[in-house]
Order: C-alpha cells, then structure tokens, then sequence
C-alpha cells in the first residue's frame, strides 16, 4: 500500500477515533465532580500576584507541575 | 563566557552580512544585508563595551522593562498600519494617488501587504508579545524565564518586521498572503518565534500556581500553532543563497490548499485565539469579576482547537480543489459558530452585575463592543463560507469588510482596552492622563468601523450581484470597469471609516504618551490595585 493510502486510512479510522474520544473526554473532565469549587479558585487566579512573583516556600512550586491541570 | 561568545557571533554575523551584500543578486537582498550588518555591527560594539563590566545582582519581581517596551511598539506600529490602510483606501478611490514617481515602491500593490503586515504582524504580533508576558507573569505568579530571551525576542521580532517591511516596498514577497516575507526573513522569524516558546513555556514551568490559567492556554495553542503553520507554509528553496528569490516547494492547488490552511488559521490562531487569550485576563480584570463560567472557557478552548484548524479550504470554493475538501471546510467553519459564540458569552457574561460600569467606564465600553464585533464577524464569516454565499461574496468588498470588522473591531478595540489597562500600571500611575480621550477614542473608532463595514457590504453585494447578471441572451451586462466606477462613493466612505479609526489611535497614543509622563502618580505604600477610572 502506498504511504498516501495508508496514512488516508489511518486518518479515517483510528485518528478519528482517538481525537472525538480526546474531544469528548475534555468535555466530561470540565464537568467532573468538584470541578465547580477548583474552577473557583482558578479563575480567581486573575486577583492574585499583581505586584510580585510567589517567592519560594519550598514545596507549591515543583509539587505544581506534577499536577494535572485543566 | 557568554559575553565572548556573544562578541564573537554578532562580529562573525557583520562579516557575512557584508560578504553577502557585496555579492547580492537583487537589491531587496542587499537593503537586507546591509541592515542585519549595521544592526549586528552596533550590537558588537555595544557588547564589547558591555564585557567584563561587573555584573550586578540578578533582578526580582516581574520583567515589566520589556513590557513597557511592547506598549510603545504596538502602538507606535498600529499608527503606522491604520495610515498605511487609509492612505492604500485613498489610493482605491483616487488612483491619482498612486504617484508616478513612486512606481514600483508606493503604489498599491507595493503598499497593500505592507498594511496587512503592519496591522496583523506588527500592531497584532507587538500586542500578542507584551500582553502575553504580561499576563504569564502575573497568571504564574513567576517572573518572565530566561533573563534577557525577552529582550531578544522583543528585538528579534522588531527586526523581522523592518525586514518584511522594505522587503515589500522593495519587491521581495513570495506571493502567498500573509505570508509574503522572503527565506530568509522567515528563517529568522523561525529563530524567534522559537524563543518566544521557551521564555512563554520556561515561565509556565516555573510557575507558583498550581492551575494554568485559561488565557495562557489560549496564548501557548497560539505560539505553537503558528510555529507550525509558519514553517509549513514557507517551505521553499531559494535560487541563491545570495538572493531573495525562492521557490516553493508544493505546486497548484496542494500549494493553495497549503496556502489558506495557512491563512485561515493564521485568522484562528494570531488573532482569535491569542486575542481570547487576552479577553479572558483583561475583561475580568477590568470588570474587578472573575470569568463568567471556567468550564465553559475550557470547552471554548478546546472546541476552538479542534475545529478551526479544518476551516481553511472555505477560502477555496468553485476552484481546483477536490468538492469534499472545500465541503469539509465548510462545514467545520459553520460548526464554529458553537465555540466562537461560546466564548463571546464568556466574555460578555462576565460582566453580570456589573453592567453600570458600561456607562461608566470607557475601557470596558471598549471591550464589551470589541466582545460584540467577535460575536459578529465569527457570525458573518461561516455565513460567508457557505458554499453558495460565497458564490456571491467571493472575489468581492464584502471579504474585505468581514476581515475589517473583525480587525478594527474585535483585535483593534481589544487592543486599546488593553493598552488602556496597562499603561498606568506599567509606569506606575494611579490612572490614566484623560478619560474623555478614551471616550473620543471609543467614538471615532466605532463609528469609523460601521462606516467602513456598512460601506463594504453596500460595494460588495453590488458588485457581486453585477459580476453574475446576465440579459435574456446569457451575455453578462456589465464588465469589471462598471463595477469600478459604481464602487467610488463606498470608497469614498470607507476612506473616511478609516480616516475616524486612525485619528482615534493617534489620540490614544497622546493620551498614553500623557499617561506615562505626567499621569497622575500613584501613592505609596499602598500596593493594592489601582482601578483604572
């Protein structure tokens, strides 16, 4: 099979596949239980450091990457 | 160490920029050359002196010097954009004005990308850069990753634009809109916009908040997905390494199909998702409210992704490309009605309860219709992408004035709230110089934006509905040369809409200018937010 073919079904089936189920889950996670309260805090986000970087207190900063943001 | 190999570069790159200008094969190349040798020239000199001075201790706080810098360019740029436009309007109504001393320089068609570049690359790239480091640092609560990186990309993409500037006057495009600078303009565009990613990441990485706030989202697909849509679409080969000529590497209707994949996102990506990501940090600032709904910003957000990147073949109807593309392209652009109107009530929405600072505050007068002409030009343009709309709208005003509504109203209006909001705080002013002067600013510019869009849907409808009628023979009535002269009096008009949006940003740059010399100065000790009325 040539390579234009093969991409071309593999574009039609499981790229499809796996980019509406991507779509479809960001969805859901936005309404996951608790969502409500963490968003509430993040769009606080806005109010908060207007005048300064966070120095560091050991620990926020390197745990935070870790975290699975949304 | 750094400072030698620094020394060493900027001088090896004056010598090869000379080496190259000698043997340049075209003048656009060695206008170029010579230009990237003075400034690599003046940056070698002002290194050496700068070597082995004592370094002092590293900086705290937010990076806001190269900031303050942004401001001044996006508006120094938009001012020379919206002139550049007025005056290539003037030029369409009187072609007088397409002087004949000037042939081959500052004639339209010379003049014509040297606008679009200004006002989307230079007043839109300029406002992108500053507001995103503004809003990353701030959203991070981290200072701006990589010292000088910033500066370098400030300067870097300052360069690009003089030399796609001249580029144009001088002749050197590649013939793709939006896309014209030549090779080796866009190679270094490449080395920037690479930079950009990493001070923009680097600052996402060291972050003290747990949570990616949504705008830098918005910011970080911009960044990436221009990046990606930049190389592809400029992937050529030049003739010489001592010229400016090149030739692209795809050919027919996969180079236009590359082409407006290209173009439409450069749309979906520069100026609407980078502009949201502006819209989600100032509204809610300016409103003192958090964003009406976070979890309808993040199916914004994705929803916005997944779509537009399909929408470009709309821009290619009744042309060679295959009947299913151009389909698909309609249809994900009508989709796009979901997210974009999503997004518009976002930002709308949060300003419930706080609908009394409409009238109060100009700056948020200026945002919410900024909301509103999104809301509208993401409403005309899947209209317009329907196969059988376009039949009627393509090739004629009525783009243009879709393109301009969206513009001046959504990127433009979001851009003077913006600069409005940051000038006072970036030279540390409790307020801006004059609010009546925001309000002059909001009223020339709205009206010149209806003026000119009413004026294009008027010339482009009519001219459209001209191309296509026939007399009871099947011969067309009229030829190219009836729809021109019918055109004048909208024209006219929209010379003048553009007159209006000019004189607003030249009072805006008074009033910042004003506000960051001799605005009224902030307190002390009393660090809290100062608002901006």
């Amino acid at each position: 099979m040539d390579t234009y073919s093969l991409l071309r079904e593999f574009a039609d089936s499981w790229a499809l596949l796996g980019l509406v189920i991507f779509f479809l889950g960001t969805i859901v996670w936005a309404f996951r239980p608790g969502s409500t309260r963490v968003y509430r805090d993040t769009a606080d986000i806005v109010f908060r450091n207007d005048d300064g970087p966070l120095v560091d207190e050991g620990g926020a900063g390197g745990a935070a990457l870790s975290e699975d943001d949304k | 160490m750094w400072n030698y190999i620094k020394v060493s570069g900027l001088g090896l790159t004056a010598l090869l920029a000379a080496i190259a200008a000698n043997y340049a094969r075209d003048v656009p190349y060695m206008v170029h050359m010579i230009i990237v040798m003075l400034v690599a020239a003046g940056l070698f000199i002002w290194a050496v002196r700068q070597i082995d001075e004592p370094v002092g201790p590293a900086p705290t706080g937010y990076m806001d010097d190269v900031i303050r810098a942004g401001v001044i360019a996006t508006a120094f740029w938009g001012v020379i954009g919206f002139l550049a436009g007025t005056f290539i309007a003037a030029q369409l109504a009187w072609p007088g004005l397409n002087f004949e001393w000037a042939q081959g320089y500052a004639n339209f068609g010379r003049l014509r990308p040297l606008h679009t570049s200004a006002v989307i690359f230079a007043f839109g790239g300029n406002a992108l850069i500053c507001t995103s480091f503004y809003i990353v640092q701030r959203t991070s609560a981290a200072r701006l990753w990589g010292g000088n990186l910033a500066w370098f990309v400030f300067w870097g993409y300052q360069l690009f634009i003089v030399l796609a500037a001249t580029g144009y006057l001088l002749g050197a495009t590649q013939s793709k809109e939006y896309a014209e600078p030549e090779w080796y303009v866009d190679l270094w565009l490449t080395v920037v916009w690479v930079a950009y990613l990493l001070v923009f990441l680097g600052t996402l990485l060291k972050r003290k908040e747990p949570h990616i706030y949504v705008a830098n989202w918005f910011f970080l697909s911009f960044i990436v997905t221009v990046a990606m849509l930049h190389i592809v679409n400029n992937l050529s080969v030049p003739v010489s390494i001592f010229g400016s000529r090149s030739v692209q590497l795809f050919a027919g209707v996969q180079d236009a199909m590359t082409q407006w994949w290209y173009g439409h996102n450069a749309v979906g990506f520069f100026l609407t998702a980078g502009f949201l990501g502006m819209m989600y940090y100032f509204v809610p600032k300016q409103a003192e409210r958090p964003v009406f709904s976070y979890k309808l910003s993040i199916i914004h957000f994705w929803a916005l992704i997944f779509l537009y990147i399909w929408a470009g073949p709309h821009h290619l109807h009744y042309t060679a490309l295959p009947d299913w593309a151009s389909t698909l392209g309609m249809v994900f652009s009508i989709i796009l009605w979901m997210p974009s109107w999503g997004g518009m009530i976002n930002g709308l929405m949060t300003l419930s309860g706080a609908w009394d600072k409409i009238r109060t505050d100009p700056i948020i007068r200026m945002m919410v219709v900024s909301i509103g002409f999104y809301g509208m030009s993401t409403f005309e343009g899947p209209m317009m992408s329907i196969r059988a709309v376009n039949s009627l709208s393509h090739y004629t005003d009525w783009t243009i004035g879709h393109v301009h509504s969206g513009a001046l109203g959504w990127n433009g209006m979001i851009t003077f709230g913006a600069l409005y909001f940051l000038t006072p705080r970036l030279w540390n002013k409790s307020g801006l110089y004059s609010l009546s002067l925001v309000s002059w600013h909001f009223w020339l510019a709205t009206i010149g934006i209806v003026l000119y869009a009413a004026s294009m849907w008027v010339t482009g409808i009519m001219e459209g509905l001209m191309w296509r009628e026939v007399d009871a023979q099947g011969f067309l009535v009229n030829s190219f040369a009836d729809t021109v002269a019918a055109k004048f009096p909208m024209y006219v008009v929209r010379m003048l809409g553009g007159l209006l949006y000019v004189t607003g940003g030249v009072i805006m740059c008074y009033n910042l200018w004003m506000t960051a010399t001799r605005g009224p100065a902030k307190e002390q000790a009393t660090p809290v937010m100062a608002p901006a009325e």
